[in-house]
């Protein structure tokens, strides 16, 4: 399958600023059941020092498709395409030349900080560790570099909290300490995996403004991954909406809030509360569950979903492409004729909310 | 247990349309915390919920709101009797619930049913949806008959946007939103008139998320239902709510109407909490000034004094000097009403409307109360003890001079101590 048109691969070569250019990612899970294809075709750009947002629902791949960059999937899967950093290919690396990248070039940050750290360590000894792991520096130097880092993410009283073992901490101050390690060897790219999911949202402010310092003090890009369109809306320059494991949207931040041409990404902002609006209007939902993985047949994933489905969606599988009169694209048929459509004209009110 | 309920009792909330449902007052739940080893001696308490009140009407939808460990998920389910009260009272339809046995409430549950929150943990999986929704009609001596039995199944799913035809499958076989169905349907099927709906969609899919608040707000329409909303939500609350109660730390910090309270939150921690939300529109987003917390929710065994919420307070740190702060320190903050209708529990209370708005500053406080106190607390004030507080406590007023100032983490220290606080 093919996503960009060729024209926009040249474009991305050309880009002086591409610093990591994913290339029809394709990324499956042989099962017994038969193969899941978890992340289909997907190809972006993220430049220097840009905040990109990739958004989607619980399976749609977008996870795996950043474990894909970082080399960090089973074994078991099978990695297709290319992911070429400041042009060095990096799917195929051996674990140690991967292993040189990881922190040092592009770090990660996962979603449960509980996970991510070791309890039997002190956080001061973690971020001492990936300090260690890419400089020749002192003990001393590495730990008075940790307490530093810990006060650039707004941890007060950095000097005591070195001494602290991950349970000791809040989940807040937890996900800060995994956002000091990601920022330790300034990094060129940052990867937050739902960075915020787990938390409370006055916690969450913190985290997310820990986040934005981390990128500041950095310069480093930002690659955020959430279900959370509020968390995505300020926090990205980008953004690419995800469904069955494909890019289905992609464009600047505004573009695809406020002149959304997939159907999908006008449902997912149609089903939203919001707590911004005074007068209620009713919910637009989406009708249906997201495909199965498992044999996807051919045609439009969100065909079975779509009240603007036609024969051709089922048939041919929409490329990602322009929408005409916008400067983003879209992966639909239809794409041009959903300039100024409303969510509530296209999914309407519930006609008969059963589902199969 | 003995608690220790202060004397001046809370007012109760003002009343809205006719009779309410249901009546919450004073409600208390201590949860004990023992030592470790064989004796596990009762070392503290967890104050989980403290003098709660509000009120239930017919066809309303009150929503409770807070995060983690505000005591929002034990009120319901105090609320239904499921958990004993420590102190307070439930009254529905004339009767103190916390005063019942087992056997006198068995008859009682049919009008007030829950809906939990996570669809994958709540149903039986080696049971098929069939017999799932038939289970509380069984108990209750409901299931009259195959025929009419079964079709009163066939029914209840079809009304919550289920395939009847489904109903051999097991739970396993059905997505999150289903499930969640399949959960109301159950609730649904002894025709309560009171719902408790304990994040019912915080599990869920934002586009299948849609589904399930539009099919409660259908069947609140249809049946008569009042619901009792917990949620963390604040964008969901605004949607579905007719009434908001605020809670933190197992107390009501704020309670109005719902567009009363998103017009102008008054509570330092309602407001904090607003601002926190991100907005799904990039331009505003971007634009809009938060108030940031410090800290983090301090452990409910050992609360703040005086006002539980001063240790993470913007306008505590801030905007009030050490005479005011002496109020917050000592005195705990009575619910009253600010607004009519509206009542908030702080001293300071000032209504902010500026919160949902973009490019305004949040520092700005528009309008400070008439009720503000005044001066330094009273010996006799600072001494009231307070609401919840375990007997014979004996506190000495806190006197804040002019060295004091807040820290990082908000607590109060010497401003001397600053520079090298203790470890």
């Amino acid at each position: 399958m093919t996503i960009d048109l060729e024209v926009d691969d040249t474009r991305q070569e050309a880009d002086p600023d591409a610093l990591l250019v994913v290339d029809n990612l394709n990324v499956s899970f042989p099962t017994d059941d038969g193969v899941v294809q978890a992340v289909r075709g997907v190809s972006y750009t993220v430049r220097n020092g840009e905040a990109m947002g990739i958004v989607g629902e619980s399976g749609s791949g977008k996870s795996v498709s950043s474990l894909a960059v970082m080399g960090l999937l089973p074994k078991n899967a099978r990695i297709s395409g290319s992911v070429r950093f400041r042009g060095r290919e990096l799917i195929g690396l051996n674990e140690r030349e991967m292993s040189q990248l990881r922190g040092e070039k592009i770090a990660m940050i996962f979603q449960d900080p509980l996970t991510s750290l070791n309890p039997v360590y002190t956080v001061g000894y973690q971020i001492a560790e990936a300090l260690h792991a890419h400089h020749e520096m002192s003990k001393k130097a590495a730990l008075d570099r940790s307490a530093e880092l810990l006060g650039i993410v707004g941890i007060p009283y950095p000097e005591q909290r070195i001494s602290n073992y991950p349970h000791e901490l809040s989940g807040g101050m937890r996900q800060r300490v995994v956002i000091a390690i990601a920022m330790a060897n300034d990094p060129d790219v940052i990867i937050a995996d739902e960075p915020t999911t787990a938390l409370d949202v006055t916690v969450q402010a913190q985290v997310l403004e820990a986040l934005e310092t981390a990128r500041a003090e950095t310069g480093a890009a930002l690659i955020i991954i959430t279900h959370d369109l509020g968390v995505i809306a300020g926090h990205s320059d980008r953004i690419a909406v995800m469904y069955a494991g494909k890019l289905v949207e992609t464009g600047s931040t505004e573009e695809v809030f406020y002149r959304p041409r997939m159907p999908y990404t006008l449902g997912l902002l149609g089903s939203l509360p919001r707590l911004d609006q005074q007068e209620r209007q009713r919910l637009t939902p989406i009708k249906g569950a997201p495909p199965s993985l498992l044999n996807l047949p051919p045609g439009c994933p969100f065909t079975p979903r779509c009240p603007l489905a036609e024969d051709i969606c089922d048939a041919e599988e929409p490329e990602l492409l322009m929408a005409e009169g916008t400067g983003h694209s879209a992966a639909c048929h239809f794409r041009n004729r959903m300039a100024d459509v409303e969510a509530a004209e296209v999914f309407g009110d519930d006609a008969a909310e059963v589902v199969s | 247990m003995t608690v220790n309920v202060t004397e001046k009792e809370t007012p109760p909330p003002p009343a809205a349309k006719g009779e309410p449902v249901l009546s919450v007052r004073g409600l208390s739940k201590h949860f004990p915390v023992r030592s470790a080893g064989l004796i596990r001696r009762k070392i503290g308490d967890v104050h989980a919920v403290c003098d709660v009140s509000f009120d239930i009407y017919d066809r309303e939808t009150l929503a409770i709101v807070g995060e983690s460990g505000c005591g929002k998920t034990t009120t319901g389910r105090l609320v239904l009797n499921l958990i004993d009260a420590s102190a307070g009272e439930v009254v529905w339809q004339g009767r103190d619930l916390t005063k019942l046995r087992n056997r006198a409430m068995r008859p009682l549950r049919r009008d007030m049913q829950i809906v939990f929150q996570d669809p994958y943990a709540s149903l039986d999986p080696r049971m098929t949806v069939n017999e799932l929704v038939a289970e509380p009609l069984r108990i209750h001596g409901l299931y009259r008959g195959e025929n009419s039995g079964k079709q009163a199944v066939k029914d209840l799913l079809a009304q919550v946007g289920l395939n009847p035809e489904h109903g051999a499958r097991y739970a396993h076989e059905f997505s999150g939103g289903q499930r969640q169905r399949i959960g109301i349907a159950r609730a649904l099927a002894l025709k309560p008139r009171l719902l408790v709906l304990d994040e019912p969609v915080s599990a869920l899919d934002v586009s299948i998320q849609a589904g399930v608040i539009n099919l409660l707000e259908d069947l609140q329409q249809e049946y008569g239902l009042s619901y009792m909303f917990i949620s963390h939500d604040l964008s969901v609350i605004r949607h579905i709510a007719d009434r908001v109660v605020v809670m933190y730390l197992g107390k009501v910090v704020e309670r109005a109407e719902a567009d009363e309270l998103f017009r102008r939150p008054s509570h330092p921690y309602t407001q904090a909490l607003m601002s926190a939300i991100p907005l799904p529109d990039p331009v505003k987003e971007r634009e809009r000034k938060r108030i940031l917390l410090t800290g983090d929710v301090p452990s409910p065994v050992n609360p703040p004094s005086g006002c539980r919420f001063r240790t993470r307070c913007q306008k505590f740190a801030n905007d009030l000097d050490n005479t005011q702060r002496e109020w917050c320190v000592n005195v705990e903050p009575p619910l009253e009403a600010k607004f009519t209708g509206h009542d908030a529990a702080c001293h300071f209370a000032a209504a902010r409307t500026d919160i949902l708005e973009v490019g305004a500053d949040h520092r700005a406080v528009p309008g400070e109360l008439a009720s503000w106190p005044t001066g330094r607390p009273t010996d006799a004030q600072a001494a009231t003890p307070m609401a919840c507080e375990p007997d014979g406590a004996q506190r000495e007023p806190t006197r804040l001079t002019d060295d004091y100032v807040v820290d990082a983490e908000g607590e109060l220290v010497l401003e001397s101590d600053l520079e090298k606080p203790a470890g």
